[in-house]
């Protein structure tokens, strides 16, 4: 059976010497998030992901979520695990203590989500919505919604739901068509049918809490018209607790490739009360302030599922006894040579490495910028960091769940046949890591964000933010004698960047299918060579500890450096050629030829 | 009634021990140390006391270096009331161990000193032994059950033949075996209280306890390695090779 321990070790050293989490104690309000605290607190999660989620994340996959006459029944042992997660504060931690949160830094935040990805993301799909719609209502919400509904979101008695998608329409939201028809008292009736809402309905809390975007009767046509609104599944009575239904039902549930157990619905609701959340019309704002949350928080769930793959595969390749190593005998007191001597399962296994701890070390850069977004005493910095995050949000998103999705293949490879079966649970992840591929914005869309909205966004300042670190670091060390090794590819791919930058801002300006045709390839030529900077800082960072190494754990970052800017960073050529190759291929092709 | 429970900061139990090259202990650079697995049940057992409204305050006591508060630090966050560590870097016995936490008791007047039966780094299981005999006191080792009525409190201990209970008179030392309970996750909002929660320092010469380690370890070696089994014929052959061979039968 597979088996997952939290990578602490790396995490700390992301942390506290990649990111310098010492910092974070001196940002107002994160004075006790001193490293005497983060510690245990890490060490608590990965003990409930290791033993409490983890255990629970094959059967719950064989399971699955049952549906009968509108009731959803989570897989055996859920109910127990959400009631142990729920009691020990996990659901609070990154909230606003206004509210009941722990307000926790969203960089050690981003460290256990994707624990808790690793060990059960179905699991983790349910506190994940929840938060989701906690920071929509959170950001929108009326000070009486907020009072009336946050603190039970915030400590998980009650659970939240973001209902977008409807039959007709899921990327263009302007589509929609559910209906909100104002009751006169400040409540509002909701008609109409969502589907694919990720933990709609299921029996783990007493009470959930939908925000829905629909149409006020009077809207504007487009996505200019859609208003967001709280409808919760039963009524509040007057002391606040759950009491009359509220026309909200289940039609039925998914059956999906991955996360099973998580319930994936369709929602009908009829004539549901419900509320405005900020201002009519200006619903899909209020819907990105939770989607920036969640886009990253499906990129960790890439990472996530990465990493626990990862962990199976190097075992399985120590243990499986197979053919000898192509030199010749490396353990003659065994039958067979465990595979690992071999250099393609090297290949695969240090190419899955190289993008969990790449990827981890890129999250928690961005988890950090938010810390500096939310909590710096300097407005220019704070200014900077927001510039930097919505940069990377659709970055993360996409570069870590397709390096997750490729990450988890690789595991899968290794086992061979072996993979292949349920038994260990490697095809799980493969199946699980497919999803976050899609959801929240396919890839392709978080592609277009980049290129259509982030890249000019104030005159390209965005991309500054990530450029001006990045040629700094170039310059001040690429004459580096040690360093140099790992700089110089770093410097190569970067100019590569910058000219395919150029190229994407002038065709697509010109045309914009040459955008288009480009953003996903631009994409994954910036998230490489954001990946190769933080290689390189982690190889800089590394070198100088070699001398104090008795685990051998810096010796084991530098060379995953070297492979990463030797057998990963190469990628950037192929992806500058396509970008630069333009989309006149696809677009010129006869349609009817297809 | 205060009850006083001893923690001590061990090699994790996930952790794959290696010896040192020079064979004078084990590798603990870098190494995940967490409290030992029975102390922890030792606590839990503690919390579970006061939460029925029996034990009024905990006070948990660790041996050990520095890093030893992060041990104290867990126990808080599980629900003992403060911290006593008594720190120091030298290596320390059993004895030494049993001789400070008689020191301790003496000041703290505990109604109870609940301790793991034994750590799992050295599995010496002697310091509650030791504590009892020291204090003066009634022991109850290896338990699985703790009730306690009026002045006493019967311990439900693990023996060869099965269970035994004892009734003890208060104050006594009680020692935990693994089925006492199950311990708990601590909750996060328990943590951030933890770092709050009082830790007091004294040393074991504050304390005049001469903690002078009275075993010399000469040299620690890996076990031996298992060797391959073999098959054999028929059960005619397993029996006498049980017989012949093993010499246990």
């Amino acid at each position: 059976m597979a088996s997952y321990t939290a990578p602490l070790r790396d995490m700390r050293y992301v942390l506290f010497d990649l990111m310098e989490g010492d910092g974070l104690a001196s940002l107002p309000g994160f004075e006790d998030f001193t490293r005497d605290l983060i510690d245990p607190v890490l060490d608590e999660a990965a003990k409930i992901c290791e033993q409490v989620l983890h255990p629970i994340n094959r059967s719950g996959d064989e399971e699955g979520c049952a549906f009968e006459n509108g009731v959803v029944r989570t897989p055996k042992g859920f109910r127990e695990a959400y009631t142990l997660f729920r009691e020990g504060g996990w659901t609070s931690i990154s909230c606003d203590p206004a509210h009941g949160g722990q307000g926790w830094p969203k960089s050690v935040g981003i460290l256990i989500e994707e624990m808790i990805c690793s060990a059960n993301l179905s699991f983790g799909m349910y506190p994940g919505l929840s938060h989701g719609a906690y920071v929509a209502l959170h950001a929108h919400g009326s000070d009486e919604l907020k009072d009336t509904y946050l603190p039970k979101l915030v400590d998980g008695t009650w659970s939240g739901t973001m209902c977008l998608t409807e039959p007709h329409c899921g990327t263009d939201l302007g589509l929609l068509r559910t209906k909100a028809i104002p009751e006169g008292d400040g409540s509002y009736k909701i008609t109409g049918t969502k589907i694919f809402i990720s933990a709609g309905e299921h029996d783990l809390t007493e009470n959930i809490i939908h925000l829905v975007l629909a149409r006020l009767p009077d809207a504007p046509k487009g996505v200019k018209g859609i208003s967001l609104f709280l409808v919760p599944k039963y009524r509040l009575k007057e002391d606040g607790t759950p009491g009359a239904s509220n026309g909200v039902s289940c039609g039925s549930i998914e059956h999906k490739m991955g996360i099973k157990a998580s319930s994936t619905c369709v929602m009908n609701f009829d004539d549901s009360i419900g509320w405005l959340v900020g201002e009519p019309n200006k619903g899909m704002r209020a819907m990105f302030a939770m989607m920036n949350t969640e886009r990253l928080s499906v990129g960790v769930q890439g990472l996530g599922l990465a990493e626990a793959s990862y962990q199976g595969a190097v075992t399985y390749a120590r243990e499986r006894l197979q053919g000898r190593a192509l030199t010749g005998v490396k353990h003659p007191d065994k039958p067979a040579d465990p595979i690992i001597v071999h250099p393609d399962v090297r290949r695969m296994l240090l190419t899955h490495r190289a993008y969990v701890e790449g990827s981890r070390a890129l999250a928690a850069w961005v988890g950090r910028a938010i810390d500096h977004e939310e909590h710096h005493p300097d407005p220019a910095v704070r200014a900077e960091a927001e510039e930097f995050v919505a940069l990377m949000t659709p970055v993360v998103k996409a570069l870590l769940t397709d390096l997750g999705f490729e990450a988890t293949n690789l595991g899968m490879q290794v086992f061979g046949g072996h993979g292949f079966i349920r038994e260990h649970g490697m095809e799980q992840y493969v199946r699980d890591c497919r999803i976050a591929q899609i959801y929240e914005g396919t890839n392709g869309i978080q592609a277009l964000d980049l290129v259509g909205r982030k890249l000019p966004a104030h005159a390209g300042r965005n991309l500054r933010r990530f450029f001006h670190p990045v040629s700094a670091f170039i310059e001040a060390k690429v004459e580096d004698e040690q360093l140099g090794e790992f700089v110089q590819p770093l410097a190569k791919a970067f100019v590569r960047l910058q000219q395919a930058t150029a190229q994407v801002a002038r065709a697509g300006m010109a045309n914009p299918d040459e955008a288009g045709a480009a953003a996903t390839d631009y994409l994954r030529l910036l998230g490489l060579t954001a990946l190769g900077y933080l290689w390189a800082k982690m190889a800089e960072i590394s070198l100088a500890k070699l001398n104090d190494d008795p685990d051998g754990f810096h010796r084991a970052k530098v060379a995953t450096a070297r492979f990463y800017v030797e057998r990963v960073l190469p990628q950037t050529n192929a992806l500058f050629a396509m970008v630069m190759a333009g989309g006149k291929s696809m677009m010129d092709f006869d349609e009817a030829a297809f | 009634m205060k009850v006083l429970v001893a923690v001590k900061r061990v090699v994790d139990y996930n952790v794959k021990v290696r010896v040192k090259s020079d064979k004078s202990g084990v590798e603990t650079a870098n190494i995940k140390f967490s409290m030992n697995p029975f102390d922890e049940i030792a606590v839990e057992e503690a919390v579970r006391l006061k939460e029925a409204g029996t034990a009024t305050e905990i006070v948990a006591v660790s041996v050990g270096p520095q890093a030893a508060t992060e041990t104290l630090r867990t126990a808080l966050a599980m629900g003992a009331d403060r911290g006593i560590l008594v720190q120091t870097e030298a290596e320390i016995q059993p004895l030494a161990v049993a001789k400070i936490l008689k020191c301790l008791a003496e000041k703290e007047q505990p109604g109870l000193v609940l301790l793991g039966k034994q750590a799992i780094d050295d599995d010496s299981n002697q310091t509650g032994q030791m504590l009892a005999a020291l204090l003066g006191r009634p022991q109850g080792t290896f338990a699985s059950k703790l009730a306690v009525a009026d002045g006493s409190v019967a311990v439900t201990r693990e023996v060869d033949g099965g269970l035994e209970t004892v009734a003890l008179e208060l104050p006594a030392v009680v020692t935990a075996d693994l089925r006492l309970n199950e311990p708990r996750y601590a909750s996060l909002p328990n943590i951030m209280k933890a770092k709050k929660k009082p830790i007091e320092t004294v040393t074991p010469e504050a304390l005049g306890v001469d903690v002078a380690p009275r075993l010399i370890t000469l040299s620690v070696e890996e076990p031996a390695k298992r060797q391959a089994g073999i098959k054999v014929a028929d059960v005619a052959t397993l029996v006498e090779k049980l017989k012949s061979e093993a010499k246990v039968i």
